[in-house]
């Protein structure tokens, strides 16, 4: 499923919502989402999963053209630890599949 | 900071785009429905910009009960990942961490 199939989705079940509506919604959450992050915060959603920065810590890498090694400072990565919920139904879909590779 | 909940996003739905408070809500329950909603059919999602929701799935391993040592398998699973896009790493690379 891709951004504009979600906004299609949502709007299909929001019918009193225009299209365009449901389009700036998602981006505006996407963009509010990223933003939390961007500042160090984390985003929890109940049900669904949480959102964190987990830091890397400096490393010395290579360049790999010349084989020069380089020093990486340290970066924060955006972390994703899904939910019960979802970790729940994601496996029950597993479980619910047609048994069709029996290895 | 506190975290950011869902209440705090569809607050800024109501705020920025004009939905009423109930339609904020929705919409906000619904965009995390949908993604579950297509996870759960091992469908991989794809959010340009913010980052992929991918599946794997796990065969069956040894595992151990950790308070008694017993030996347990721990079975076949499917679990999800995210992977953030190009645009996201590097919005969040640039914070410079706790500030105190």
């Amino acid at each position: 499923m891709t951004k504009s199939e979600l906004i299609e989705r949502i709007a299909s079940v929001q019918p009193q919502l225009s299209a365009k509506d449901v389009e700036l919604a998602v981006k505006l959450m996407l963009e509010q989402m990223a933003e939390v992050l961007a500042e160090g915060d984390r985003i929890e959603i109940r049900g669904f999963g949480s959102f964190s920065l987990h830091y890397r810590p400096p490393r010395l890498g290579r360049n790999p053209k010349t084989g020069e090694s380089v020093e990486l400072s340290g970066k924060y990565v955006p972390h994703f630890k899904p939910g019960k919920d979802l970790k729940d139904r994601v496996n029950l879909g597993l479980i619910n599949e047609p048994a069709a590779e029996d290895e | 900071m506190a975290a950011l909940t869902k209440a705090e996003m569809a607050e800024k739905l109501f705020e920025e785009l004009g939905l009423n408070k109930r339609e904020a809500k929705e919409v906000v329950e619904l965009f995390f429905e949908e993604v579950r909603a297509s996870l759960e059919v091992n469908e991989q999602v794809k959010l340009s910009g913010f980052g992929n929701f991918d599946l794997r799935d796990k065969s069956q391993r040894p595992g151990r009960n950790p308070k008694t040592g017993e030996e347990i398998p721990i079975s076949a699973r499917r679990v999800v990942t995210f992977r953030p896009g190009q645009k996201l790493k590097a919005k969040v690379e640039a914070y410079a961490g706790p500030r105190s």
